[in-house]
């Protein structure tokens, strides 16, 4: 169980994801990959749960997968990413209560504006794929960070490849 | 009257590669003026000798004006100091003749000579401009007053007068530039808009690190900001009132991201891009009505727009061919025409000030350029080349660069650099920390 300590920590490093947010996004972000740092104001407090509980957070982010990633300046779902995606919706439409939003991101191969642009054709693929398994379009919003949130830090394909992504980060209790 | 010509020019040897008339071969016999035309290939020497200070609290300023005039010439590259050491004359009052013979013989072609008077919260600044090879003064004296907090900007008047005087351009010393101060780690930046003198002197932060802002643009006259800002969880255009720090967010839309906004030359109208389900296409914005209105609409990424100084045309980024490309189009919207044809993607387009070059970023075969172009794309040259290059912005004079080049790997960091359109004098802007999407101001009045 020394998962949850450890999982508490990651929200309150990572607990600025989606707070400030319009609305009712504004319940609490909790994915372990969101970009966070995004508003501004008061922490927001979500538990994960326990991977082994299927129910939980911490199952989506880490068994189900949270993300999708891209290949170079594309924004067309891979078929890996669909079957991750599947995976989403199938858990999205058994736990009706969690909103989303879908963040898109692009490697720093690029100019600001056009990856910005980039990052919200790679969110909108994975919401409309979503959509097309049966989720409410009313459960989720889309974000595009550009290249201003890289995971990896390195300068080379390794650290691009997983940074060409859309992550798809649930709030708690605002689902309909 | 006195002329604004300066009949020295055997020093700037001018390789014309725009369409140029007949060189400086007679600048010996009469007066002439300077072109500045891209392959300067002898910076003109020129001297400053410490001002005069006209009263006991000038001191100080003095020295220190004469020193910022100095850097602000010798950093255009087209100017070279002749260090105090080697000055012979001393100049001890501002109105006594100046001994010609003396700056000649160390081959000062230019001499600035001025005085400074502080009197409690006013600060004096007169200067004078000699050709020293004529013998002659170079344009009247001038006289500059302000508050002695402002003296940086007496010096940068100083040294727009002598730029202005022996090139024949406008100059571009006292000016501002808005951009992203940036600190934190690559995976967590943080970012905060902030303003410096283009000197990178008197910096002032206009926001805190709280959320993401990007890309900020002044407006025409300097009393507002653009730019897109996070703050709502969300990218959407801000406008800030830099008097009051106030801030207004335009054309939310839910659902809707906003970003890449730019004023119109008037400063009544915003063109900006709105991204709805993935696509982004131009809108332009009334300021005064809030009326919107789309001007392109494709499935393909439309952004980085920029108007011409005229403001009838927009130049921006497209990646309807399947790369990323230039194109200009009427401000009432439509098609555009491509301009940009070579190897490579093209985007973040600005229109010079002078209306003759679009400046824009290019990526070819890994790397990053920042670039020119005449407006139909022709006689395309790139101005640098490194791993990250990117956002170009013109100085008021539409002589000077500025844009963000960052460095690679875990610990990169992004700066400000300066280059002159021909591609010479490439410099970093000093800033206390990572800086990145500069935006040039107009000249300040």
């Amino acid at each position: 169980m020394s998962l949850l300590p450890k999982a508490f920590l990651l929200v309150a490093a990572l607990g600025l994801a989606a707070c400030n947010n319009p609305d009712r996004f504004g319940a609490g972000g909790a994915g372990a990959g969101g970009a966070g740092g995004a508003g501004s104001g008061f922490i927001d407090t979500t538990g994960l749960g326990d991977p082994n509980d299927p129910t939980s957070i911490a199952h989506f982010n880490q068994r189900v997968g949270d993300r999708v990633l891209f290949p170079v300046d594309q924004h067309t779902l891979t078929a890996e990413g669909r079957s991750t995606l599947q995976g989403q919706a199938q858990w999205l439409n058994a736990n009706s209560s969690y909103a989303v939003i879908i963040e898109g991101h692009a490697d720093e191969q690029g100019t600001r504006d056009y990856n910005l642009s980039l990052g919200s054709r790679r969110a909108a693929a994975v919401q409309n794929f979503l959509i097309s398994q049966g989720v409410s379009a009313g459960r989720m919003r889309t974000i595009s960070y550009g290249k201003e949130r890289p995971i990896e830090v390195c300068s080379t394909e390794a650290c691009y490849s997983k940074n060409r992504r859309a992550v798809t980060v649930l709030s708690v209790g605002v689902g309909s | 009257m006195s002329t604004v010509y300066f009949p020295l020019f055997r020093l700037l040897a001018l390789v014309a590669c725009m369409a140029l008339g007949p060189l400086a071969a007679s600048a010996q016999n009469g007066p002439l003026r300077i072109e500045i035309i891209d392959g300067v290939i002898e910076p003109l020497p020129f001297a400053v000798p410490d001002f005069v200070p006209e009263n006991g609290a000038a001191g100080e300023y003095a020295q220190n004006i004469a020193r910022v005039i100095a850097a602000d010439l010798a950093g255009t590259g087209l100017f070279r100091e002749i260090p105090r050491e080697a000055h012979i004359a001393r100049v001890t009052s501002f109105d006594s003749t100046i001994g010609y013979e003396d700056w000649k013989a160390i081959n000062a072609q230019a001499v600035i000579t001025g005085a400074v008077q502080v009197s409690g919260d006013r600060i004096v600044v007169k200067f004078r401009l000699f050709d020293v090879f004529s013998g002659q003064q170079l344009g009247e004296g001038l006289q500059f007053a302000g508050t002695p907090q402002s003296w940086r900007r007496m010096a940068h008047k100083v040294a727009d007068a002598a730029y202005a005087r022996i090139t024949g351009e406008g100059g571009y010393f006292d000016s501002r530039v808005v951009f992203v101060s940036e600190s934190g780690p690559k995976n967590q930046r943080l970012k905060r808009l902030a303003v410096m003198d283009y000197d990178g002197a008197n910096v002032q932060y206009l926001t805190d690190s709280s959320s993401i802002v990007l890309g900020p643009r002044f407006s025409p006259n300097g009393d507002r900001i653009l730019y897109t800002s996070y703050a709502s969880g969300f990218p959407r255009i801000t406008l800030m009132d830099v008097g009051s720090l106030r801030t207004q967010t335009l054309a939310e839309q839910d659902g809707t991201m906003t970003f890449a906004p730019r004023f119109s030359p008037d400063g009544r109208r915003v063109v900006f891009s709105l991204e709805r389900g993935g696509n982004s296409d131009l809108y332009m914005l009334d300021l005064g009505s809030g009326g919107l209105t789309q001007l392109t609409n494709a499935p393909s990424i439309e952004t980085a727009p920029s108007f011409s100084p005229d403001g009838s045309q927009i130049v921006f980024e497209s990646d309807r061919s399947g790369t990323q490309q230039l194109y200009i189009m009427s401000t009432g919207g439509g098609e555009g025409r491509r301009i940009s044809a070579g190897q490579g993607r093209y985007g973040t387009p600005v229109w010079s000030p002078r209306g003759d070059l679009i400046a824009f970023t290019k990526q070819h075969q890994g790397r990053f350029h920042i670039g020119v172009m005449r407006t139909d794309g022709s006689e395309e040259r790139l101005l640098t080349a490194s791993f990250l290059d990117e956002g170009p912005t013109w100085a008021p004079n539409g002589r000077v660069l500025m844009f963000t080049r960052e460095t690679s790997g875990a610990g990169g960091a992004a700066a400000l650099y300066s280059v002159d359109i021909s591609g010479r004098n490439l410099r970093q802007i000093p800033t206390e920390g990572a800086a990145s999407d500069p935006a040039w101001s107009p000249l300040l009045p």
